[in-house]
């Protein structure tokens, strides 16, 4: 019996511009469990962001349910949504998003200090995880003075430190040349192999199709299963 | 986590040394010059209030000018000043002008001082060699004599005056002491000058009036009440005219010198905190651009766990860390200032445990109050906006 730790029933996200209202996601149903790796599939400006961002609690729904390891996520105070992205959430962005000022064993324990880890720890657990990523040589390395790739594993590191629920990537790929980006995707295998479980968004089919299951979201719809080029 | 938050603070505060540099100039400044001038005011207060204090805080002087009628005091007056409560001593002076001679060589100009043992009890270093006028001197009428330094090196070339005889205005005295050099910018220099009892003054040389006093008061608190009693013995001694002397309570005056003092230095010090709020000011607008500049930072952060408090935190540590590097910069920039302008216009230089305190105090409170709005304005960032904004 898998175990379900993410459920979504008809979710439902408005925009409101001034007198406009957008509806972005029309009634989302969605439940990933453990160990999946799903691919959220769609265009520019079907929903794929703002579907994310609620998966990772930097926003909430405007009405429907979304459990979260059976947490329910709502309007929540800000410090009870940080501590729950801290725990459940690692996030991998397109863009990286590593600090320039800091070595990447340092990025890597960024999300520990704010879990309270004591700095001993923290060293060896990001250290391990970097190792993991195939980035022991380069711990003591700046962000430039890495390639993409190299960024990329950085970024993921930091995503898997903590041990998340969830791995959330949105376009991990998209700012890497097609070999890097294959990479990538191979180490992400390595982690579905592992067990983890991971949530990637792309718009790239062929990216997309790394995935144990693929779901389309378009205009704000979002459909299982069938792929249809 | 506050470790975290200040060495975060440090390395960024690093990594912009030059725009660091230039906004913490602005409380560098304000902090320098508050503890400048603090020191410099005080030590200069405290140069002048010793000054005064060394003439005696328990004084009350009385300068006679005397009236037509009646040029000066009679004994018979200072008689009833010492009859008065809260006195401790009443020290008489007689000044005239003579001549002086020994062994056949003379001197004129010289000042003639006629004095009491209460002046020499309550005036250090008043001679260099001998003894001083005893009350056995002053009962007695002694013909005694100090004499001024010049006169000791011109009469008795070679020789120790102590002890040998003195024609002072034609009078044989003794010598029984030196007076003390002054050096030639003292306001009163006894260098030509000799010292006898006040009583022989009176009663050998013929002097009529006493043209000064010292009073010695023995509680300053009651200097007040003792002054205005004095007062009335004065005025009735001059038959209603209160025209024939002058009066200084110097606890009095002392009181008046603290309270301008510590006017001005408040002033100074007022007028100086102007520019630190002006360094406050550029320490919020560098964060306000740090804010901004990291928007993405913050963003990244919160999305990794950061709660907006630890934010704010951060922020408000790295402009409070800014402000107190800025303030110990500015401290000793301000100290060494005092000391240079304490040493050319010849005040006392103390630096105290609260000036130090003022400064680390003042440059941490600041930095809390002008990074509060940027600290907060952070903090209340939504992630989604600021990862966005790359
Ligand atoms: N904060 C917002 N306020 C108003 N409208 C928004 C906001 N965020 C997103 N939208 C709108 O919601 C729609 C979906 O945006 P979203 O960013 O989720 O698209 P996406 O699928 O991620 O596109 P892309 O592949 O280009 O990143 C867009 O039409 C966008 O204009
Ligand atoms: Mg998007």
């Amino acid at each position: 019996m898998p175990e379900k730790i993410l459920e979504m029933k008809n979710l439902v996200k408005t925009y409101r511009m001034g007198d406009e209202e957008q509806v972005v996601l029309k009634g989302i149903d969605l439940e990933i469990n453990r160990g999946d790796f799903l691919s959220v599939l769609g265009p520019s400006g079907s929903g794929k962001s703002t579907l994310m961002n609620i998966i990772g609690c930097l926003d909430v729904p405007t009405s429907g349910s979304y459990y979260l390891s059976g947490e329910r996520i709502e309007d929540l105070p800000e410090t009870v949504l940080s501590h729950i992205r801290n725990r459940e959430i690692g996030f991998i962005f397109q863009q990286f998003q590593l600090l320039p000022r800091l070595s990447a064993q340092k990025n890597v324990e960024l999300p520990l200090i704010y879990a309270g880890v004591p700095e001993k720890e923290r060293q060896l657990r990001s250290a391990d995880i970097l190792k993991r990523v195939g980035l022991a040589e380069k711990m003591k390395n700046r962000p430039n003075q890495l390639s993409g790739g190299q960024q990329q594993r950085v970024a993921i590191a930091r995503a898997l430190v903590t041990e998340p629920t969830i791995l959330l990537a949105d376009e991990p790929t998209g700012a890497l040349d097609q070999q890097t980006g294959h990479q990538i995707m191979e180490l992400f295998k390595e982690l579905y192999q592992e067990g983890k479980t991971i949530v990637m968004i792309t718009h790239d089919a062929d990216v997309a199709k790394n995935g144990s299951r693929i779901v389309r979201i378009v205009d704000g719809n979002l459909s299982e299963g069938v792929y249809n080029a | 986590m506050l470790k975290e938050s200040i060495k975060m603070a440090l390395e960024n505060i690093i990594s912009n040394k030059m725009r660091s540099f230039l906004t913490m100039l602005g409380i560098i400044i304000g902090v320098g010059s508050v503890i400048a001038l603090i020191t410099i005011v005080s030590g200069a207060t405290s140069t002048v209030t010793d000054q005064v204090a060394s003439m005696g805080a328990n004084t009350v002087t009385i300068q006679v000018q005397g009236t037509p009628l009646k040029h000066g005091l009679t004994q018979g007056d200072v008689n009833k000043i010492a009859e008065l409560s809260n006195i401790e001593g009443i020290a008489p002076t007689i000044s005239g002008q003579t001549t002086v001679a020994f062994d056949g060589n003379s001197m004129d100009e010289i000042s003639l001082q006629g004095k009491n043992d209460v002046y020499f009890e309550n005036t250090e270093d008043v001679i260099s060699a001998g003894r001083i006028i005893n009350p056995i001197d002053t009962e007695n009428k002694s013909r005694v004599a100090l004499i001024g330094n010049d006169i000791a090196n011109e009469l008795y070339v070679g020789e120790n005056p102590i002890g040998q005889e003195i024609k002072i205005g034609g009078i044989t005295y003794q010598v029984i002491g030196i007076l003390q050099e002054s050096d030639s910018f003292a306001q009163a220099n006894t260098n030509k000058a000799v010292m006898i009892p006040y009583t022989t003054a009176m009663g050998v040389v013929g002097a009529k009036y006493i043209n000064s006093l010292t009073v010695y008061v023995a509680d300053e608190a009651q200097a007040d009440t003792t002054t205005r009693q004095i007062e009335g013995v004065l005025t009735k001694a001059f038959n209603g005219d209160d025209d024939g002397y002058s009066i200084v309570n110097m606890q009095s005056i002392l009181e008046t010198i603290e309270e301008m003092t510590s006017i001005l230095s408040m002033m100074l010090g007022g007028i100086a905190s102007i520019s630190l709020v002006v360094g406050g000011i550029g320490i919020m607008n560098m964060m306000l651009v740090s804010v901004t500049e990291r928007t993405s930072e913050i963003g990244l952060r919160k999305a990794l766990g950061a709660e907006p408090k630890q934010i704010q935190l951060q922020f408000l540590i790295e402009s409070v860390v800014l402000c107190l590097i800025g303030g110990i910069i500015g401290f000793g920039l301000g100290v060494i200032l005092a000391w240079v302008v304490a040493n050319l216009i010849g005040t006392s230089f103390a630096l105290t445990a609260s000036t130090v305190l003022l400064a680390i105090g003042f440059s941490a409170v600041i930095g809390v109050v002008f990074g509060f709005m940027p600290a907060r304005k952070a903090s209340r960032l939504n992630p989604i906006d600021a990862l966005r904004s790359i």
